[in-house]
C-alpha cells in the first residue's frame, strides 16, 4: 500500500460558547492515499466538517481550540502552522469543495476571476492573460458550456450546478494531492447531483488526488468512495472498505443509517429510523455516546459506562462498539422487521 | 450606465411631486402666511390685501397650491409673503455654505466609519472594538447641540489661556484675515467635527456589523480555502461586500445629517441653511420655509440616486443595463 | 434625527447575523427547552452592562420622580446672596446656581422630571401608533401597505428635524404635554416598519395558517397569535425611543421650539447656560451629562433587551 497523502492523528477540537464546551471533534483519525476517496458519514453535527476545517485551520480560534492531534500531509504536520505556510498549501495542496454553491462564491465578483485568483495567489509569475486561458480550460473540464462566455459572468448568472462545477474547477486549478469536498451534492437538485458526482470523478482523476467526501448520503458513499469512516458525536466509530462497511457492519450506528435508507428495489419496503436524536455535544452520554439510541445495548451495563476503544474487528475493518459481532445478528432481525437484506 | 440614470431621475418625478404635496398641504395645515404675518406689528390691512392679491390666497387651497407650483418650478421658488423678496438669491447661497460642511463633514465620517467598523471586526472583542463601541454609543447618546457647545467652550477656553486662535467658533470667516482659506479652515474644523461624531459613531456600527457577517459568509471561507492573504481576503472580498449597507445608511442618512446640521449652524453662526430655516421659522416666512423642504426632499432624492449608482458600482446583481 | 438612529440600530439588529461559529459547527446543539421569554430574561441579567445601566436609570428616575422631596431648592427660586456660585457641597449648591442664583442640581432635577416624562408620552403614544399602523399594513398586506410604506418613505425626503421644528412653532408647543404629543405623532415610523415586517413574515407561518382554517377571527389571530411574538423587537424599539425623544425634545427645546420656560427641561437648562459657557461653566455641563446619562443608559438596556430577545445571538 502507498503511503498516506493525508493522515489525521487523535484531533481534538473544542468550541466555548455560552452553553458550556462543544467537543467538535473528539480524537478523530483517518488516512487519505493517492487516487483514492475516503467516505467521511455521519449526522450534521457529527463533527466531519470541523475535521477538515480545523485541519487547515479554517475555524475561528477562539471561539474554537485545537486541543490535540496531528494532521500530516505528505509525513509533514500541518496543524498548528502558522498563517503564511498554511496559505500556500490551501488549494494548491490540499483543495476544498464546500457544500452550498449557491453561497460559496463571491456574489460581486465574476466567477472566472474568483477561479483564475486561486492560480494567481500561488504563482507569482503567472499572467492574468494565463490564468484566464487556463481557467477557461477548467471550466471546460468541468462541463461549463461557452466557458469563454461564462468566465465574464457573475455567480448570480450561474445555476447552482454550474456553481458547484466553477467550484470543482477552482478547487483543482492547482492539480491538488487532495481534494476535500465537504456535502458537495446536499444543495443540489437530485438531478443535477449525480452529474456534480461525475465532475468530481473527473476531477479526481485530472489531479490523481486522494479525495475526502464528506456527506451524511450513503448513496454517495456508495457510489464514490473506496474507504469509509463513520463519525458520531465527534467520534470515529467505524471504518473499512465500502463493501465491509455496507456488507458487514461492525457498529449498531453504521447499521442504523442503513436501515432508515430508502432503496428502489420494486418491492414495498418498512424503513427503520434510529431512534432517538443526536446527542448534545456538550454533554455527551457517559459510555458509548450512541447508547441511548442502540437496541443492542438495552440491559447493558457496560454500554453506558465504558467508552468504546476504536479496534479492529476483523482484518483492516474497525469499530468502536463492545459487541461488533453482535451487529449482524442485530441486522437480521431487523431485515426481518423490515423485509430488508443488509 | 446612462439610460439607468435617466431613468432613475424619471422615477424621482413623481417622488418629487409627492414630496410638494407634503409639504404644501402639510403647511397649509398646520399655518398660513396671513396669520403669520398678522402676528408682526405695524404690517397694514393694504400690505396684507397686496400679499393675498399676490399670492392668490383668497382662491381655493388647490389653486394655490398650483400657483406655487408654478413659483417653485418656473420662478425659482417665488418671493416672501411679507418683503415680496426673491426667496432663491439668499436660499442658493445658504445650500453653497451648508453642501461645503455636508459634504466635507460626510466624507469624513464616511471614511473613518468604513476604516474604524473594518478593524473592530476584524479584531471583535480586543481593547480596539470596545473602545469604538463605546465611542459610538456616546455618539448616539450625546445631544449634538451639547457637543457643540462643549466644542465651542474649549476652543474659547484655550483661546483665552493661550492667546492663539486655533479654531474660531463663531462664523464663516474672519474680517480681513491674512490667509483666507486657512482662515475658513478654523472656522469650518468645529462645526464639522460637531456634524461628522453622530455620523461616524452610527455608520461605524453598520460597518461592524456587516463586516462581521460577511467575514463569517461562505465565500469569505473559500477565499480563504483558495489561499488567499488574510489582507485581501478582508480588504478585497469581505470589504466590497460588507459596504453596501453602510452606503443605503449614509443616503437614508442624510435628511438627519441636514438636521443635524440646523443644530450645528445655529450654534456656530454658520451662514447655511440650517440658520436660514431658523430664520424663516422665527420671521414665520412660510414660503421660504416650503422652498426650504424642498430643497431638502432634493437633496434627499439625489442622495438616494447618488447610493444606487454606487450600488451598481458595487454589487453586479444590481447592475443595470 | 435621532428617530432615524433608532431605525437604523434595529437595522443593525437584523444585519448582526453574528454567528460566531460557522452555522455547521453547532447543528448538533441541543437547545435547552427554554421559552422564549425565560431565555431572554436569562440573558438580560447576565448582560452586565444593561444592568448596572438598568439600575442607575431607576436611581435617576427615581430622584426625578420625588424631585419635589429631594431638591435642595425650589427651582425657580433664587438663591441671592449665591449668585453664580460654583459646584459646591456647602449650601447644596451640587451643580452650581446662575447668574441670579437660581440653584442647578434642583433645576437639573426638575428639568430631569419634565424630560423623562415627555420621553415616556413619545414612547407611548408612538408605540400604540406604530404598532397599530405596522400590524395593519402587515397583516392586511396590499393597497394600505403600500400607502403606508410610500408615506413613510416620503417623510424620509425631509429631515425629521425640520417637521418638528415646523409644527412646533406654528402648532405652539410650550408646554411638555403638547411637545410630547407633537413628538408622538411623528415618531411612529421606524416602529411601524419593523412591525409590518414582523407581521408580514409572521403571517405566512404554519400555526397563523393553522389558526385560520380552525376560523379564528382577524382579532384573535393578531392578539393572541402574531402580536406575542413581535413583543420582543417593539419593546427594545420603545426603550429606544425613550433615549431617542430625550435627545429630540433635548434639542428642540434648546432652540426654543420645545418645552419653554418656566417649565424647566434639560434643553432649556443648556439653552440658558449657553451664554456663559466659559465663565458659568456648570450651567451647560451639568443637565448636558445628566442627558447624556440617561440616553447612554437607555441605549445600553436596549442594546442588552435586544441581545435577550434575538435568537441568533446564542453564542458567547
Amino acid at each position: 500500500m502507498t503511503e498516506p497523502v493525508l493522515s489525521i492523528r487523535d484531533l481534538v477540537v473544542e468550541f466555548d460558547t455560552t452553553d458550556g464546551v462543544v467537543h467538535a471533534v473528539d480524537g478523530v483519525s483517518y488516512d487519505v492515499h493517492p487516487g483514492e476517496t475516503m467516505g467521511v458519514v455521519g449526522e450534521s453535527g457529527s463533527g466531519k466538517s470541523v475535521t477538515v476545517m480545523a485541519a487547515l485551520g479554517l475555524i475561528q480560534i477562539p471561539p474554537g481550540r485545537i486541543v490535540n492531534g496531528e494532521v500530516l500531509y505528505k509525513g509533514r504536520n500541518i496543524l498548528g502552522l502558522d498563517e503564511d505556510e498554511l496559505r500556500k498549501i490551501r488549494n494548491k495542496e490540499i483543495a476544498m469543495i464546500f457544500q452550498d454553491p449557491m453561497t460559496s462564491l463571491n456574489p460581486v465578483f465574476k466567477v472566472g476571476d474568483q477561479i483564475a485568483e486561486a492560480l494567481l495567489v500561488h504563482d507569482d509569475k503567472l499572467t492574468d492573460d494565463a490564468a484566464r486561458k487556463r481557467t477557461v480550460d477548467l471550466l471546460e473540464m468541468v462541463g461549463v458550456p461557452n466557458p469563454d462566455r461564462r468566465f465574464d459572468q457573475y455567480p448570480h448568472e450561474y445555476s447552482g450546478g454550474m456553481r458547484q462545477r466553477a467550484m470543482i474547477a477552482m478547487a483543482m486549478a492547482n492539480q491538488p494531492s487532495v481534494l476535500i469536498a465537504d456535502e458537495p451534492t446536499t444543495a443540489l437538485d437530485v438531478t443535477i447531483q449525480a452529474q456534480v458526482l461525475e465532475v468530481m470523478k473527473v476531477a479526481a482523476e485530472e489531479t490523481g488526488a486522494g479525495t475526502v467526501m464528506i456527506t451524511h448520503d450513503l448513496g454517495v458513499v456508495a457510489e464514490m468512495a473506496d474507504r469509509v469512516t463513520v463519525m458520531y458525536a465527534g467520534r470515529v466509530v467505524e471504518s473499512g472498505t465500502v463493501d465491509e462497511i455496507f456488507h458487514n457492519p461492525k457498529h449498531p450506528y453504521t447499521l442504523g443509517l442503513m436501515m432508515s435508507l430508502p432503496r428502489v428495489t420494486g418491492e414495498m419496503q418498512k424503513l427503520l429510523p434510529i431512534p432517538g436524536n443526536p446527542p448534545s455535544v456538550i454533554s455527551l452520554p457517559p459510555g458509548c455516546a450512541f447508547h441511548p439510541r442502540c437496541r443492542m445495548s438495552e440491559g447493558r451495563e457496560l454500554c453506558r459506562t465504558k467508552v468504546p476503544e476504536l479496534v479492529e474487528a476483523s482484518p483492516g475493518h474497525m469499530s468502536a462498539c463492545h459487541f461488533p459481532d453482535e451487529v449482524a445478528i442485530e441486522a437480521k432481525r431487523e431485515a426481518s422487521v423490515t423485509g430488508l437484506e443488509v | 450606465m446612462g439610460t439607468f440614470i435617466a431613468r432613475r431621475l424619471l422615477y424621482s418625478i413623481p417622488v418629487l411631486l409627492a414630496a410638494t404635496i407634503l409639504v404644501f398641504f402639510g403647511m397649509t395645515a398646520v399655518t398660513d402666511p396671513i396669520s403669520q404675518i398678522r402676528l408682526q406689528p405695524n404690517v397694514s390691512q393694504q400690505t396684507i390685501q397686496n400679499i393675498i392679491d399676490r399670492k392668490h390666497l383668497d382662491e381655493p387651497v388647490v389653486v394655490q397650491y398650483g400657483f406655487w407650483l408654478r413659483d417653485v418650478f418656473f420662478n425659482q421658488f417665488g418671493n416672501t409673503a411679507l418683503g415680496d423678496q426673491p426667496i432663491w438669491p439668499d436660499l442658493s447661497r445658504a445650500i453653497g455654505n451648508t453642501m461645503q460642511l455636508v459634504f466635507i463633514s460626510e466624507l469624513i465620517a464616511v471614511v473613518l466609519a468604513v476604516v474604524l467598523g473594518v478593524f473592530s471586526a476584524k479584531k471583535q472583542y480586543s481593547f480596539f472594538d470596545y473602545a469604538t463601541t463605546t465611542i459610538s454609543f456616546f455618539g448616539f447618546s450625546v445631544p449634538i447641540f451639547w457637543f457643540a457647545l462643549i466644542l465651542q467652550a474649549l476652543a474659547t477656553w484655550f483661546f483665552l489661556e493661550t492667546g492663539f486662535r486655533l479654531f474660531y467658533t463663531f462664523g464663516q470667516s474672519s474680517f480681513a484675515p491674512e490667509n483666507a482659506f486657512i482662515d475658513r479652515i478654523q472656522h469650518m474644523v468645529l462645526p464639522i467635527v460637531t456634524l461628522s461624531y453622530v455620523s461616524i459613531a452610527t455608520y461605524s456600527r453598520y460597518q461592524r456589523a456587516s463586516m462581521l457577517e460577511v467575514l463569517h459568509s461562505d465565500y469569505v471561507r473559500t477565499a480563504r480555502a483558495k489561499g488567499v492573504k488574510e489582507r485581501v481576503v478582508t480588504m478585497k472580498h469581505a470589504l466590497r461586500n460588507a459596504l453596501i449597507p453602510v452606503v443605503t445608511i449614509a443616503a437614508l442618512s442624510f435628511g438627519a445629517v441636514l438636521g443635524g446640521a440646523v443644530i450645528t449652524e445655529t450654534i456656530f453662526a454658520w451662514p447655511g441653511m440650517g440658520k436660514f430655516f431658523i430664520d424663516a421659522l422665527i420671521r414665520g416666512e412660510v414660503y421660504t420655509l416650503m422652498a426650504w423642504l424642498m430643497v431638502t426632499a432634493v437633496a434627499v432624492i439625489l442622495a438616494n440616486l447618488v447610493a444606487d449608482i454606487v450600488y451598481g458600482w458595487l454589487d453586479p446583481r444590481i447592475r443595470y443595463d | 434625527m435621532t428617530d432615524q438612529q433608532v431605525r437604523k440600530d434595529d437595522e443593525i439588529a437584523e444585519a448582526q447575523t453574528q454567528a460566531v461559529i460557522d452555522s455547521a459547527h453547532l447543528e448538533g446543539l441541543e437547545i435547552k427547552s427554554l421559552t422564549q421569554w425565560q431565555l431572554a430574561r436569562r440573558k438580560f441579567f447576565q448582560h452586565k452592562l444593561a444592568m448596572t445601566s438598568l439600575v442607575i436609570l431607576l436611581l435617576v428616575f427615581l430622584a426625578a420622580l420625588f424631585a419635589d422631596f429631594i431638591a435642595p431648592y425650589d427651582f425657580a427660586e433664587p438663591d441671592v446672596p449665591n449668585r453664580s456660585s460654583p459646584p459646591t457641597f456647602e449650601g447644596q449648591h451640587y451643580f452650581g446656581t446662575d447668574k441670579i442664583g437660581r440653584d442647578y442640581f434642583s433645576r437639573t432635577l426638575f428639568g430631569t422630571r419634565t424630560s423623562v416624562y415627555v420621553a415616556f408620552i413619545v414612547a407611548s403614544v408612538s408605540t400604540v401608533i406604530g404598532v397599530i399602523i405596522g400590524g395593519v399594513a402587515g397583516y392586511y398586506g396590499g393597497a394600505i401597505d403600500n400607502l403606508l410604506m410610500r408615506m413613510t418613505d416620503l417623510f424620509l425626503t425631509i429631515p425629521f428635524l425640520a417637521i418638528l421644528l415646523v409644527l412646533s412653532a406654528f402648532l405652539g408647543a410650550g408646554s411638555p404635554v403638547r411637545v410630547a404629543f407633537i413628538l408622538g405623532f411623528l415618531f411612529w415610523t421606524g416602529l411601524a416598519r419593523i412591525v409590518r415586517g414582523e407581521f408580514l413574515s409572521l403571517r405566512e407561518k404554519e400555526f397563523v395558517e393553522a389558526a385560520k382554517v380552525l376560523g379564528a377571527s382577524d382579532s384573535r389571530i393578531i392578539f393572541r397569535h402574531i402580536l406575542p411574538n413581535t413583543l420582543g423587537p417593539i419593546i427594545v424599539n420603545a426603550t429606544l425611543t425613550v433615549a431617542a425623544a430625550i435627545l429630540v425634545e433635548a434639542a428642540l427645546s434648546f432652540l426654543g421650539f420645545g418645552v419653554q420656560p418656566p417649565f424647566p427641561a434639560l434643553g432649556v437648562l443648556i439653552a440658558d447656560g449657553q451664554d456663559s459657557l466659559t465663565t458659568l461653566w456648570w450651567l451647560a455641563t451639568f443637565p448636558g451629562l445628566t442627558i447624556v446619562l440617561i440616553a447612554l443608559c437607555i441605549n445600553f438596556v436596549g442594546d442588552g433587551l435586544r441581545d435577550a430577545f434575538d435568537p441568533k445571538q446564542r453564542v458567547k
